[in-house]
This record gives structure tokens, sequence and C-alpha cells, in this order.
């Protein structure tokens, strides 16, 4: 365990070094504020706007914008110190490479779950005072919660790029791809199995298929609260077929798990 | 010296087609330092990974200090096993002092450990200075003294001495020197290099994943059976008429007596009967003599 820290320790510096905390914390505090205050502006009114809209746009944002930086921050953790050599220097240390991968997780972990926090906890305080409804706290800590487990889950899955490729601007390469597949390309091609195939899927086969991206599940989580008129799209369709939230949170959780525990895999095969 | 601290059987490894390591097998005792040559690709690096336990010997078996090194067994005898990679770039944007504490406390050591290593190597003036701003040598010192982390019972070092100024390669040997005295092993892998000779007690020398000769200096000058230069000075021509040296001259060194280890004395003796001797220059081989000679015996042999 004290080497698990020490890793953790170390990557969790050096998120703060490279201002890494700063930075995404700066950008989901500036959007979120941003749209809670300007959300309504489509609608001809500045001020604060509704609940359910500030919600539902700050979702639209976060799925785009996590899996980014989650890719961002974390895809070169071990292509990168495969090729400056400290990789296989760590691993004739009393370390074992599940230890250096969890430590890992751990420390890059805690950078993306405390931007998170603190770049849309703040504006929830903000919006709390506005509005002066606990309803307010209970939305956001659902988006925060589920937030920082989509951004757990693409850091487990850029450590797969990681571990997969054997350079660095290769990882970046298949880092972007993911994202795009993810974030774009699979609601797109849902729409277009929605839309295309007549009688081709029923809404429970499709809220299944959205369980293979926890973009979707992300979604899901933080919009089948809200009035439908917010949402729209494939999702709206999903929503009436929806899992209750306890089922979300667990796919999300497994969404993290999963690709963790194919990294570690992967890992012990892999050959220096 | 019961058990020796490295022993290799017939341990080789292959990866797909290619044989990167052949049947090799090696004993290091306890306070030994052995010197492992080669050129690129000879298996050198290769062989420091299988005692490192980093991989597995696909046949034969490696054994460090009784045990497996690739075993969970051997896991908290890492600590006292220190490396230095051939080529490793630290975390660049961390001070001297941030890398080498990281390593240590990964070793079970804190950071005052690290200041006195830094010390010893000599980098404390820039212990506070991001490692992207080091010289090739002060990277090079700080990699030494992370290899130095807790006084390993067992060194592997990677072309040790390469970026490092004659100060500061004097300043090493002097290290593995200390090392050796206080019980420590090392193994030198490097190309041949000089000054390496009175540091090491036995040289080993690798080609295409293969053990050419092992052995200390002396075992390895005689296998090769490599002559001894003679040059005298001022006998003027009286040598090529003499019939018990003139058999030792050659065509392309004619002021110069090529002689076999074992003749050295009765040629050296019938030198100095001579009266216009003033001086003697008598060089047996190097170490790089002895690697050249080994090495192209062995391509000729390929050849064959």
């Amino acid at each position: 365990m004290r080497q698990i820290l020490t890793v953790a320790n170390k990557e969790f510096h050096d998120g703060l070094r490279n201002r890494w905390l700063i930075s995404i914390t700066l950008i989901f505090a500036l959007l979120s504020i941003g749209l809670t205050y300007f959300g309504a502006a489509a609608s001809g009114a500045v001020g604060v706007a509704s609940l359910s809209t500030t919600v539902a746009s700050l979702a639209s944002l976060a799925v785009f914008l996590i899996p980014l930086i989650a890719l961002l921050l974390s895809y070169d953790s071990f292509v990168g110190e495969q090729e400056s050599g400290t990789l296989l220097l760590l691993l004739t240390y009393p370390l074992s490479k599940s230890q250096l991968l969890l430590g890992k997780f751990i420390g890059q972990g805690s950078i993306i779950a405390l931007a998170t926090l603190l770049g849309f906890g703040s504006s929830a305080i903000l919006l709390y005072f506005q509005l002066g409804d606990i309803q307010v706290l209970t939305s956001f800590s659902v988006f925060i919660v589920s937030a920082i487990l989509l951004g757990l889950s693409f850091t487990a899955i850029s450590y797969l790029i990681s571990l997969s490729v054997s350079e660095k601007s290769k990882a970046a390469g298949f880092a972007l791809i993911t994202w795009f597949l993810f974030a774009l390309a699979f609601d797109l091609a849902l729409l277009a199995l929605l839309v295309g195939v007549e009688q081709g899927i029923t809404q429970a086969g499709l809220t299944q298929l959205m369980m293979l991206n926890p973009a979707d599940i992300f979604r899901l989580v933080n919009l089948s609260g809200l009035d439908s008129s917010d949402v729209n799209g494939a999702l709206a369709v999903a929503i009436n077929a929806s899992l209750s939230q306890g089922q979300l949170f667990s796919a999300l959780l497994a969404w993290v798990a999963l690709p963790l525990s194919i990294a570690i895999f992967i890992f012990k095969r892999k050959k220096l | 010296m019961s058990t020796p601290l490295v022993s290799l059987t017939d341990a080789g490894i292959s990866y797909q087609q290619l044989d990167a390591l052949k049947s090799v097998t090696m004993h290091l005792n306890q306070g030994e330092v052995m010197g492992l040559f080669g050129h690129n690709g000879a298996g050198k690096t290769t062989m420091m990974k299988l005692i490192l336990g980093v991989i597995s010997p696909s046949r034969g078996t490696v054994e460090v200090m009784g045990m497996a090194p690739d075993s969970k067994e051997a896991w908290h005898c890492r600590s006292k096993v220190g490396y230095l990679p051939e080529n490793v770039s630290f975390y660049e944007q961390l001070t001297g002092l941030e890398v080498l504490t990281y390593f240590a406390k990964l070793k079970g050591f804190n950071k005052k450990q690290a200041i006195d290593l830094l010390e010893q190597v000599g980098i404390t003036h820039a212990m506070k200075r991001q490692v992207k701003t080091y010289s090739k040598g002060m990277r090079q010192r700080l990699g030494l003294a992370q290899a130095f982390i807790g006084e390993p019972k067992l060194l592997l070092l990677d072309e040790p001495t390469v970026g490092l100024d004659p100060i500061a390669t004097r300043d090493f040997y002097k290290t593995v020197d200390q090392l050796k005295s206080n019980g420590s092993s090392v193994i030198l892998c490097s190309h041949v290099l000089p000054g390496v000779e009175q540091h090491i007690d036995r040289a080993m020398i690798l080609s295409t994943g293969q053990l050419l000769a092992m052995g200390t200096l002396a075992d390895l000058r005689q296998q090769a059976a490599l002559p001894v230069a003679i040059k005298p000075f001022g006998l003027n021509g009286s040598v090529a008429n003499d019939s018990k040296l003139n058999g030792f001259l050659t065509a392309n060194c004619p002021n110069t007596l090529l002689v076999p280890e074992q003749e050295k004395m009765k040629v050296l003796r019938q030198l100095i009967s001579h009266e216009g001797l003033d001086d003697l220059q008598v060089e047996t081989a190097n170490l790089e003599q002895v690697y050249q000679h080994f090495l192209s015996e062995h391509e000729s042999g390929e050849k064959k």
C-alpha cells in the first residue's frame, strides 16, 4: 500500500506541477458558471435558468470535455515512461505492476476528481444561493459523482491505450480516435439505427446498447430525472425505458473497474 | 563465499525465432566485480534483465541470492539490487532531489538518504534544479545515485561511464572499489573501456547472445595467446642478426618483437645481453586486444 501511495503522490504532484489541476478546474468553473447564468439566453432572457436546463446543458458539455481531458491527461502514462526508460527501471524496484498501475490511477484520478468537484461545485454553490432550493444540491451531487466516474472510466481506458502501443504519438492518435468514437460516433450510429431501420430496435434494446458507452450512461444518469422538454435525440427515447439510478451508477462503476482490470492484465503480460 | 550471489545455469532466452541469449552459465561471487563486454545487440542488456527478474528465461535457470529473481519470493531482495539502465531520462520536469526522493521512497528510504547520495555523486549544487537543465554527465551521476540507493548487495550497471568526464569516471571507479570492499558484487556492462581493467576481477565476453570467453584477465590473455610486444631501443639492427631473436620480428613492425607469453623472459634476457641496449618497452595485450581477438575468432569460426 505504501508503494501505491508513493506512486499516487508523485502522479498527483505532477498534475499540480503541470498546471493540469488548476486549468481543468478553471475550465469547468468558467463554463459551468457561464452556463448557469446565460443558459436561458436561448429563450431570450439573461439570468439564472431553471435547474433542469442548467443540468442538461452542463451534462451535454461535460460529456465531451471530461473524456477528452481524461484521455489527454493519461494517454502517455505508460508509453511515455517506457520511452524514457523509467518504466523498466521502476519494474526492477520492489514495486509490482499492479501497484504501479493503481498508484498512477489514484494519483491521476484524484486530479480529475478534484477538478470536477471544485469546478462544477462552484456553480452548484452559486446556484444554491440564487435559487435557495435544496434540490440544486442533490441534482449537482448526482451530476458531480457521475462526472467523476466518467473521468475515471476514461482514465482507465487511456491506460489500456498507453499499455497497448509502443510509441507516444500512436497513443495520442488512438486517444483521439477513442474520444471521437465514444463522444460522437456512437450516438450518431445509434440515431442512424433508430431512424434508418424501421422496427429495428426496441426501446429496451436501445437502452441496453447505450450501456456500451460510458458517455451515454453518464447522459442517462443526468437527464433521466429532468423534464423531457430539455432532452432530445436518441436519449429521449431511451429515457422512457430508463433504468434506475442505482443500475446506471453500477454500470458506470463497471466501466471504471473493467478497463482497469484489463489494463492490469495487459501490463502483466507486456514484454519490456 | 559459500553460494554464489548470482548464478545462471544454461540460461537462455528467445523471442520468436531470435535467440537473444543462448545458453549461458556463469556465477558471480560476493564482493566480485564482473565486466560484461560485447558490442550492441550482443545480449548484455538481456542478460541484465534476466538477472533483474524483469524477464524470465526461456530455458535454464537463473538464481539471485538463492532465488529465482522473477518469482514472488524474491520480492524483498529487490531493494538490495541496484540497476543503472543504459538509456534512461528521468522525469524532466522534476528536480534532481525530487527524482531521487521518489526512487528512494520506493525502496523504503527517505529524503535524507537521497540528499546523502546526491552528495556522494557530487551534484548537491544542482539538486534543486529541474532535471531538464542537467548536462549528460549530471544525468548519469543522478542515475548512479539512483543505483546506489540502500547500499545494494548487487549492482548492475549498464554503460556507467558514458558521458562522464575523466574526473567523474575516476570517482565512479573509486565508488565501485569501495562497494566491492564492502562486500557488494558488481556487474559492469560496457563496450571495452580504457581504465576498466584494474577494477574488474573477471570479464565475460558476449557476442550475438553467445558467451565467447569468461575468466580473469590473465586467464583470458592466456586463452587468447596474444603475444607480448617488446620494443628495444639502441640496438641498431643487431636484433635482425641475432638468430635467437629475429624469428620474432614481423614485416609490419620491424622494430618490435612479438613474443609469446612463455618466451618472454628468455627473449628479455637475450636482449639485455646485447651491449647497446638503452631502453625496453614491454606491452602485454590489453583488454581491448583480448576482446578483439575473441570477436574475430568467433566471426571467422562462423564463416566456416
